[in-house]
């Protein structure tokens, strides 16, 4: 199962191409489809599909790319086209390519005119959107070959796929135009074969066709009639696992009084806390936290306040002793390291130690791996002023 | 039910209509509910249970015009660096329908995931995942309730234990302090304030919330109470579902 998406932007064309607009193609093997689909894996078979796409859709010239012009080498459409593989149970190649052609058939633009100079664009309120211009419709059709070409199969399921010797997929569209062919897996095919597989191929594109031609009628019939269309319409309502309920109106009457009784039972909110102290530019204060149960820092703790109560700002030669300071400090031991910092604290003048706390405290989390618990209660009480 | 006439002032204009509306679930003509849109009305509902062979669980669930497709794997085996020992690891992966994923479907799993993992018995399946894909097929309005109904039928759908059911309600308050329950897309761009709330069948706790917007305490309070009364209409309907589909089992 493969849900399709078609949307557009107005972008800027590509430099050797200044007059056509920018088709994108995009296929997500989504983790729903199947349990080995892993998020975010490049895998061999998406790139696989991803091409043979492309090669099917664009290369084909189904669509007119250069009716998508609006302003030559200004302003053209990129038609983007996401499809989501949602259920894997074989053959994905068809159903995505089934999938991209009907929403692209299905997809209706912004209208666009152009005055001389001025572009207009026009909301779907005020103009009715605009189809793509598509001439034709390819579809895929695979075969998968069994014993060296003996056994041939047609739409394969993924058991199927799972053990088959290889792989045959034609494009083509109901005009009996072949629009792409690949045979991969390394069989070799008679030409009988490959004759025999695109006269069934002839077959099934016809079918396929009408069925998309008589769904896309139905969709603009009751779009006109202003019924109900889309995925809401297209859960059938005998089925046994599919339920469907009316509006359902909720007594809201009481609600107030229960919401009243409700706040009143509450405790009152925690006194709010008091205004923010705003110490240096750019660094503020709220709360005074908890005591410091470390008795014996005292002594550095009042220098450490002496530091960061300095506003200036230093010129680079701070920075280069700053450097220097560190590159010494990221050989040593943790400890040593706090305490030459605290001697490298008292040398320095105050201007220039604010910013060497800082920096300081960049270099310790460097070493963090080897940190103890005082050095890290320190670095707290540092980044909270 | 009261037949009151809407005598509170300030109180949304949809609340006092709904004097003695007939409970019936089901075939509730459309017209008798009301002029506004959704004013104190949910939207049509409709699911589909196991719609995908693949997943070990799948739910289609739509809210009026949003839909969700959810597809579910699990109890399956688990990478060896997310292992945990006592319980089933939890992801959840949520697909936009155009572009990438982004940072704004980041938070949102990370929300599915706390609310499903409050839920989900973890602890009878240690060492293996569960995921959850879901899939957003199209977005009219309270898509994040709908990813947590869809959610929840698709755990249903996988039998996996749970302690409780859950459903997603979002509630959006306008410039006036009018509720209104699961707004349109149109009623969500207009509302003050959005809130979205996930409900649990027990008791009809409150498991998730989160805002977006600017709303008192009362009407917060108010918009809780408002979403619990919607959440049975919601587990009503889950239980007509999954009544309807086991009863040829």
């Amino acid at each position: 199962r493969v849900l399709g998406q078609v949307s557009c932007e107005l972008v800027s064309p590509k430099l050797n191409r200044a007059t056509e607009g920018i088709l994108f193609f995009n296929l997500e093997l989504s983790p729903m489809a199947s349990p080995s689909f892993e998020p975010g894996r490049q895998s061999e078979l998406l790139v696989k599909l991803n091409r043979l796409l492309e090669r099917c859709l664009r290369n084909s010239k189904c669509i007119d790319t250069e009716s998508l012009c609006v302003v030559a080498g200004v302003k053209v459409w990129q038609i983007r086209v996401d499809l989501h593989l949602l259920n894997h149970d074989g053959n994905i190649i068809d159903a995505a390519s089934i999938a991209a052609i009907v929403a692209l058939c299905h997809f209706r633009r912004p209208d666009v005119s152009v005055q001389g100079e001025e572009v207009t664009l026009y909301t779907p309120e005020e103009r009715d959107p605009v189809p793509l211009s598509i001439h034709h419709m390819p579809i895929c059709v695979s075969f998968a070959f069994f014993q060296q070409g003996t056994y041939l199969l047609v739409d394969p399921s993924e058991r199927e796929e799972r053990v088959m010797d290889g792989l045959l997929v034609i494009a083509m569209n109901k005009h009996r135009e072949i629009c792409t062919i690949q045979s991969s897996g390394g069989i070799m095919l008679l030409k009988e074969q490959v004759l025999r597989c695109s006269k069934i191929t002839g077959v099934k594109v016809a079918e396929i066709t009408e069925l998309i031609q008589k769904a896309l009628e139905n969709d603009r019939k009751v779009r006109k009639e202003g019924g109900k269309f889309g995925f809401a319409e297209s859960i059938p309502n005998q089925k046994i696992s599919a339920f469907k309920m009316e509006r359902a109106p909720v007594d809201t009457d009481d609600v107030e009084e229960q919401a009243e009784e409700i706040i009143t039972k509450a405790d009152p909110p925690l006194d709010v806390f008091a205004e923010p102290i705003l110490r240096l530019p750019g660094t503020a204060q709220i709360g005074e936290g908890i005591e410091n149960s470390w008795g014996d820092l005292e002594e550095s703790e009042r220098e450490e306040e002496e530091e960061s109560n300095s506003d200036d700002v230093t010129a680079s030669e701070d920075q280069k002793m700053e450097v220097e300071e560190i590159n010494v400090m990221s050989e040593n031991d943790p400890i040593v390291l706090s305490d030459s910092e605290e001697e490298g604290v008292v040398i320095l003048e105050p201007e220039k130690t604010s910013k060497k706390t800082r920096t300081h405290t960049n270099a310790k989390q460097e070493n963090s791996s080897s940190k103890k618990a005082f050095n890290k209660k320190r670095k707290k009480k540092r980044a909270t002023r | 039910m009261e037949t009151g006439l809407p005598a509170r002032p300030g109180s949304g204009s949809g609340v006092g209509r709904w004097g003695r509306v007939p409970r019936a679930e089901g075939a509730v003509p459309a017209v008798a509910m009301g002029s506004e849109p959704g004013g104190c009305a949910l939207r049509p509902f409709s699911c589909e249970l196991g719609p995908l062979g693949r997943p070990d669980g799948s739910a289609a669930f739509l809210q009026g015009d949003t839909s969700v497709l959810a597809g579910l794997y699990g109890p399956a085996e688990v990478k060896g660096s997310r292992e945990l020992y006592d319980q089933a690891t939890l992801e959840v992966l949520l697909k936009p329908k155009v572009g990438l994923p982004g940072v704004f479907e980041k938070s949102r799993e990370q929300l599915i995931r706390r609310t499903c993992e409050a839920v989900i018995l973890g602890t009878l399946h240690p060492r293996t995942s569960v995921t959850i894909v879901l899939q957003v097929v199209s977005d009219a309005g309270s898509l994040l309730a709908c990813c947590l109904n869809a959610a929840c039928m698709g755990l249903m759908d996988a039998g996996l234990p749970m302690k409780s059911l859950f459903c997603g309600v979002t509630c959006a308050l306008d410039a006036d302090g009018a509720l209104s329950l699961d707004p349109t897309a149109k009623q969500e761009k207009e509302a003050r304030a959005l809130l979205t709330f996930a409900i649990s069948s027990v008791e009809r706790r409150v498991l998730m919330s989160t805002t977006k917007g600017t709303c008192s305490v009362e009407e917060l309070q108010r918009c809780i109470a408002a979403a619990q009364r919607a959440a049975d209409a919601v587990f009503r309907f889950y239980r007509d579902s999954i009544h309807r589909k086991y009863s040829k089992a």
